[in-house]
């Protein structure tokens, strides 16, 4: 039994730690280890290309966060006065949003852009009073639609989380700021919001990690925004180098710091409102 | 808060002067059940009132009522004076003490306290805040204890800070939701003086919401038993012992010996129950019940502290009218009186409770004894059965 377990463990997270080790190989190969060298890591930070995809990643994660963020905060909290079937719609719906894979938003976002798009586009094109039709503004993928794809993923996940939260919050926390002649802003702004921000700040986190790390969703609607997983799957056709490694290594980084932050604070966010 | 207050709110009515809370014909329906159904009261300025009654009695609704997290479905609730329609709960000069204190666990005890100032606009100074925080942690007796956390406080200590973060804004009414029921028996009785001192003190009318009727009979100028939404009897806690309009009263004050049957005589004094073992027993009308009509459900309640217990031996004569013989099944010594339970053939189980200085507390008549028992019948109560 032990030895599965080894097994297990060993073949989940051998590849990982191959790939950090092989990160700091001074040779060029991928798999002949030939000594320790960070030279790697001084090349990643050169190259343009990754500094430019890295750019666009931190930009995709950093809006599809604040938006999800903003937008599943405000859904939690109007979805805590829904009751009943309503709810129960809503719950489902939430939950399978999380459930969906990755290929399918990715498709449905592409298909339904690229629709909206072309509508919008020939209008723009019928209505533009200028004659140059190069000088008429068009709708493309990029940014935008990247944005919002993982905005709509990471929303479920926001919303799921601080759901949680503010079903252990206690109800009457919410009626004493009342009573204290506290508005319905008031109460928001001092008692609910600080209470529940544990969860939001999480939900950032981890909306952030998942927008950072995403490359199925990103390869259907990125356009000719390159962001780092792109990248990386770009350079892998061309073999797999230490510089991709060393790329992996501080990716991989990045997100456990982020979820470990997550993991922190829905912990310790989770003590304080058990007050009695 | 006053002075936030008077803004926007109409004059008082003339009539309400030295009313705090008036409940007019007040209804609050939750789908098909009435949690308060038709209720009317007037609770005067400055006094201490409980809500006595078991829970879904309507008695936390009616609370919330005149905190106004409830809007009635019909009728009308006044506060010194001032209709409450359509006034939200965070514009009423009431504050609550909620049962499990409600204590803002992000803040430390300080700033839970001074919540209630911080919202008042023109908002208070620093300093004044600061000062009238330091006071109400004086009159709470919790001094110095202004950065400590919520959850650092044992349950009295919090109980204190949930009293001083409503009486500090100086509040027409403060409303008190069971604020005991947490706290153990001896801290609740401590509590118990300390509210009724404080009330005093402070001059300021509260309403209690309570289920243990010792609390209400306690502390309380005025009690109004709950039931079903209803409001049985409103009164004195002397007037409700002494006096209950029916049986559900006479049961939920103190304690009683119930002997039901069909009225089989009545006049306009009082009136003779038959029992199902065809026994006869007269008693007065309460002073509040009502007369009884003959062939209806009555009862004959016997307060255990009107039992008189002698030995079989003697007649019994001058110390009661009605005579039974039984056994003592159990006696439990009180301290200051002594409690037995006695076994009356006729009867069924009576309660009996004697004073240290009486015979029957001094005999002290042991388990197993056979005794004789018996009560005047101008002591009892003939009852409404309901």
């Amino acid at each position: 039994m032990r030895a599965y377990a080894i097994a297990i463990y060993l073949f989940l997270y051998a590849p990982i730690a191959l790939i950090v080790l092989f990160s700091f190989n001074s040779g060029l190969s991928a798999s002949d280890f030939r000594g320790f060298s960070i030279a790697w890591y001084g090349k990643v930070a050169g190259n343009r290309f990754v500094l430019e995809a890295v750019t666009h990643s931190l930009i995709v994660a950093a809006a599809s966060a604040t938006l999800a963020t903003l937008f599943g905060t405000m859904a939690a909290l109007a979805l805590q006065r829904v009751t009943g079937w309503l709810r129960a719609v809503f719950d489902g719906l939430t939950y399978v949003a999380i459930m969906v894979p990755g290929i399918v938003i990715g498709i449905a976002t592409l298909i339904a852009l690229v629709t909206a798009f072309d509508i919008v586009n020939d209008l723009l094109l019928a209505i533009w009073p200028a004659d140059d039709p190069g000088a008429v503004p068009q709708l493309a993928l990029g940014y935008g639609s990247i944005i919002a794809a993982h905005t709509l993923f990471s929303l479920a996940l926001v919303i799921v989380l601080v759901r949680a939260r503010i079903a252990g919050m206690d109800r009457s926390l919410v009626e004493a700021a009342t009573d204290l002649y506290a508005t319905p802003w008031g109460t928001f702004r001092q008692v609910t919001l600080p209470l529940i921000l544990p969860a939001v700040v999480a939900g950032f986190l981890l909306s952030f990690t998942f927008s950072f790390d995403d490359f199925v969703i990103a390869f259907f609607v990125a356009g000719s925004k390159t962001t780092l997983p792109i990248y990386v799957f770009a350079s892998i056709r061309r073999g797999v180098t230490p510089e991709i490694n060393a790329i992996g290594t501080v990716v991989l980084l990045v997100s456990l710091l982020l979820l470990f932050s997550a993991q922190i604070l829905l912990r310790r966010g989770a003590k304080p409102t058990r007050a009695t | 808060m006053a002075a936030a207050m008077t803004q926007q709110a109409p004059e008082p009515r003339a009539e309400a002067a030295g009313i705090d809370v008036r409940f007019r014909g007040v209804s609050k329906r939750f789908g098909a059940v009435a949690a308060v159904d038709d209720v009317s009261f007037e609770i005067p300025r400055g006094s201490f009132h409980s809500f006595l009654g078991p829970s879904g009695c309507g008695k936390t609704t009616s609370l919330r009522l005149i905190a106004g997290f409830e809007q009635p479905s019909e009728g009308e609730v006044e506060i010194a004076g001032v209709p409450m329609v359509g006034v939200p709960a965070y514009r009423r000069p009431v504050n609550m003490v909620f049962q499990h204190y409600a204590l803002f666990p992000h803040l430390d005890v300080f700033a839970n306290i001074a919540f209630g100032l911080k919202q008042l606009r023109p908002r208070p100074s620093a300093a004044e805040i600061g000062r009238r925080v330091g006071e109400a942690l004086e009159l709470v007796r919790l001094p110095g204890m202004g950065s400590r956390r919520a959850w650092e406080l044992s349950g009295g200590q919090q109980q204190r800070v949930a009293l001083a973060r409503a009486l500090i804004n100086r509040p027409t009414v403060l409303l008190l939701d069971e604020p005991l029921a947490a706290l153990d028996r001896k801290l609740r009785r401590d509590m118990q003086m300390e509210l009724q001192n404080l009330q005093r003190e402070v001059g300021i009318t509260f309403v209690l919401v309570t289920h243990d009727q010792e609390e209400a009979l306690s502390m309380s100028d005025t009690i109004g038993i709950m039931r079903d939404g209803r409001i049985e009897q409103f009164g004195s806690p002397s007037e409700l012992y002494d006096a209950p309009v029916n049986r559900y009263v006479a049961d939920f004050v103190g304690e009683s010996n119930f002997f039901a049957g069909a009225v089989a005589a009545a006049d306009a004094d009082g009136a003779t129950i038959r029992t199902a073992q065809g026994l006869e027993i007269a008693a007065p009308y309460s002073p509040r019940g009502r007369k009884l009509a003959v062939g209806s459900a009555g009862v004959i309640a016997v307060r255990p502290e009107i039992v008189a217990l002698w030995d079989p031996a003697e007649s019994g004569q001058a110390l009661a009218d009605y005579r039974f013989r039984g056994r003592v099944r159990n006696r439990i010594y009180l301290g200051d009186q002594t409690e037995f339970s006695v076994a009356v053939p006729e009867l069924g189980e009576i309660l009996v409770r004697a004073p240290k200085g009486s015979a029957a507390g001094a005999a002290g008549f042991a388990a197993g004894t056979e005794i004789a028992l018996g009560w005047r019948r101008e002591r009892a109560l003939a009852l409404a059965d309901g």
